[in-house]
């Protein structure tokens, strides 16, 4: 707890103050939270603790179950690929293959240089353009395996000149 | 409450409405298995899908333990259809189970072997993917083994309902899914109060207290002078580890087993509790009239010592600085007794048998420990002391009585004995403090106002001028509201008492386990009625005593006026005391 700064620990107590009369708040708080700070870490959870009476160990549970919240904090730039069905028979899982072997992450993972997460997903509903993945919400529609070296060094480029 | 008419095996019955069919069947006479503790509210709704039956108006089987029922119902149990359901949901279970039943300390009392039985489970019906497996040993007091869980959940309900703690609850989805405390950490990385609720309620190995049968064995066979004290609760629940009635006091036969066993010396911690209540409620007295910090806190029960370091750092000046009995007695017997009888207390091996998981921890705090000897030196559970019996060729059913030792420590009052219920500790206290006062002895000792199972108890008495108030809470979700109110300023309470667990120490982590499907011969409502089956023995124990009040102990006098003065005298202090430090909930 000591390593959260006054700040962050004011915004959580009012992210938190905002669902007070919810019956269930916990998704909404984690939510808010999640996409305030991009991370929800465990010393956030005992402050959210403290402040809803849930216990540490199921808003860690309910952490843990959607991969919407993340314990750790995300890259810059967030690869989404999806291994829906539809996805998966057009090759998705081989296009995830790629951006693993190439940034040297396994799904799930961040990058060292904090640039890039690459995380495998559930149907995004976007099955008549697959396979589909999303970087930082920009869809790459219809993606081949051979076209994926050009889009990270794209990013890496942009990244460079910045 | 109405009622209505449903009909089980075609036989009609007249069943309480809203009851599940659970319920009902099992008022009528019908034992449908299940792993279920017959909606104790601490399951998880019936996911694991192992008591389905088949019931007219429902589609497809339905679980038991879940499903009402309904007038005009026909519920049947021994179709071919529910009885192959329930095995094959039993066989799932399995299939993702370690099953090294043999090595496994719950067999004979593990739920799933039992339902694995009856239901025929056949052996690895179904192989594929497994949980990955945690053991946490890291406690002295609690292990924690994911290849035993079957996701259940009535260890996280218990741990919320107990204690409004929740420090286990599940992790991660899928087949990786776990009950943990956050992050799978150990028990002792999180603010587990060590309790062992979790414990007594687990259907599996799963969870279970962490043995030290091997240490007690390694001091018989190394000739060090080893002897043993009982907490008063054990001696209403031993018996239940060889198949008694709950309730049934077992003191004599207790007594008798274990100096069949090897221990030297056979103590009752009754002297303990005695000589705490000297202390206690002396230090009690000194706060009310000398402006001292109140209300002044029992500091008796591990777990909750353990819950005031974790969660009220802040109090921690109210508790009261006495150790627990048992450690008061380790720090005598390892002084006073050690020199009367010309014993090097290095060579002395002292055992307590306790209803609690948490006193395996407290043992081994270095500010229990006097001229860096420990006042105890292990600790087994009542569970662990029935398996000690039993391993040794041991009839206890067939035992004579036989006497404590107590030859010039040892001798106990009544109000000794009741510390092992909620409330005993304060009566005992009272008792005490109004001789103290006034100068006379209570005329009516049973102070029933402290009696009972309500979550909070209170009372106000005047002895010779002076009011007491007093409280009383037990289970840390109830203890919560009274120390709240002495963070908010708003205490009226002189004294409160506060035990871990709900009931106190009768129904501790470490008691023998109540399952229904292990004890066919008790009542229906077994789980409601079991903690006053047990205090009713002890205060049983305590109306059978010519003395009731802790002063009137004469080896109690006698140690004062030889050898440690007054109460809370330097002496006193340097053996009896005690001190707390606030702990870091989640410690890196």
């Amino acid at each position: 707890m000591s390593h959260l700064q006054a700040a962050a620990v004011k915004k959580i107590h009012e992210i938190c103050d905002r669902y007070v009369n919810d019956k269930t708040p916990l998704m909404m708080i984690l939510s808010d939270i999640q996409k305030e700070y991009g991370y929800i870490p465990l010393e956030v959870q005992e402050l959210v603790s403290e402040r809803t009476g849930i216990s540490v160990a199921e808003i860690y549970g309910v952490v843990t179950f959607y991969s919407f919240f993340s314990l750790t904090p995300k890259g810059k730039y967030v690869i989404g690929v999806c291994l829906g069905t539809a996805c998966y028979v057009k090759g998705a899982q081989q296009i995830l293959d790629k951006f693993s072997d190439i940034i040297g992450i396994k799904p799930g993972e961040t990058s060292k240089d904090g640039l890039f997460t690459l995380d495998a997903l559930r149907c995004i509903g976007a099955c008549g353009i697959a396979p589909a993945v999303t970087i930082n919400g920009k869809v790459y529609p219809k993606l081949t395996v051979d076209a994926v070296p050009k889009i990270v060094e794209e990013y890496k480029t942009m990244e460079a000149n910045a | 409450m109405a009622k209505i008419n449903i009909k089980i095996e075609g036989i009609p019955f007249e069943v309480e409405a809203g009851q599940t069919i659970l319920q009902a069947a099992k008022a009528c006479g019908f034992e449908i298995p299940s792993l279920c503790a017959y909606n104790h509210g601490e399951c998880s709704q019936g996911s694991c899908r192992v008591c389905l039956v088949e019931a007219t108006g429902a589609r497809g089987l339905v679980a038991s333990c879940v499903y009402p029922v309904a007038e005009g119902m026909e519920i049947t149990i021994s179709s071919p259809k529910a009885t192959a359901a329930r095995r094959t949901s039993v066989e799932l279970l399995l299939s993702n189970h370690n099953k090294n039943c043999q090595q496994c300390d719950k067999n004979g009392k593990c739920e799933l072997l039992h339902v694995a039985k009856i239901t025929g489970a056949r052996d690895d019906m179904y192989q594929g993917e497994q949980t990955p497996v945690t053991v946490d040993k890291l406690t002295p007091s609690i292990m924690r083994d994911t290849s035993k869980c079957i996701l259940c959940g009535r260890c996280v309900a218990r741990c919320k309902n107990a204690h409004g703690l929740g420090i286990l609850g599940f992790e991660k989805r899928g087949f990786n899914t776990i009950v943990a405390p956050a992050e799978n950490r150990s028990f002792e990385k999180s603010p587990c109060i060590l309790c062992g609720q979790c414990v007594s309620v687990c259907p599996t190995g799963a969870l279970m207290e962490v043995s030290e049968i091997d240490k007690v064995d390694a001091a018989m066979k190394a000739g060090k002078y080893v002897v043993v004290q009982t907490a008063p609760a054990v001696r209403a629940a031993l018996g239940e580890e060889f198949d008694m009635p709950i309730g049934t006091l077992v003191t004599g036969k207790m007594v008798a087993a274990l100096k069949r066993l090897g221990f030297k010396k056979v103590f009752d911690t009754n002297f303990g509790a005695d000589l705490t209540i000297m202390e206690e409620a002396t230090e009690l007295l000194s706060r009310i009239q000398n402006g001292g910090v109140l209300p002044m806190i029992t500091s008796c029960s591990p777990g909750w010592v353990n819950y005031a370091e974790y969660n009220y750092g802040d109090l921690l000046p109210h508790l009261s600085s006495c150790k627990s009995p048992h450690e008061m007695f380790g720090a005598i017997l390892k002084s006073y007794y050690a020199e009367k009888n010309g014993i090097d207390p290095k060579d002395m091996f002292v055992v307590s048998i306790m209803p609690c998981t948490a006193k395996k921890y407290e043992k081994d705090r270095p500010e229990l420990s006097v001229n860096g000897l420990k006042d105890v030196d292990a600790v087994l559970t009542t569970r662990e002391l029935g398996k000690l019996i039993k391993r040794s060729g041991i009839n206890f059913v067939k035992l004579p009585d036989e006497e404590f030792d107590n030859d010039i420590v040892g001798e106990y009052t009544g109000a000794g004995v009741i510390f092992g219920a909620t409330g005993g500790v304060m009566e005992a206290a009272l008792r005490t403090a109004a001789y103290k006062l006034t100068g006379e002895e209570l005329a009516h000792v049973e102070l029933q106002e402290v009696r009972g199972f309500d979550g909070i108890k209170e009372a106000s008495y005047t002895f010779a001028g002076t009011t007491v108030k007093v409280a009383v809470a037990h289970g840390m979700k109830h203890a919560k509201v009274l120390l709240d109110q002495i963070r908010d300023g708003k205490s009226e309470y002189h004294f409160i008492e506060i035990m871990g667990c709900p009931g106190g120490c009768i129904a501790g982590g470490g008691q023998p386990y109540v399952k229904p499907c292990f004890l066919p011969n008790e009542d229906n409502d077994i789980l409601d009625t079991f903690k006053q089956k047990r205090a009713a023995a002890l205060y049983r124990a305590d109306a059978s005593k010519a003395l009731r009040a802790s002063h009137k102990n004469p080896q109690i006098v006698e140690l004062y006026e030889t050898y440690l003065g007054e109460p809370n005298s330097h002496k006193a202090h340097e053996l009896l005391h005690t001190t707390y430090a606030a702990k870091e909930k989640f410690a890196d």
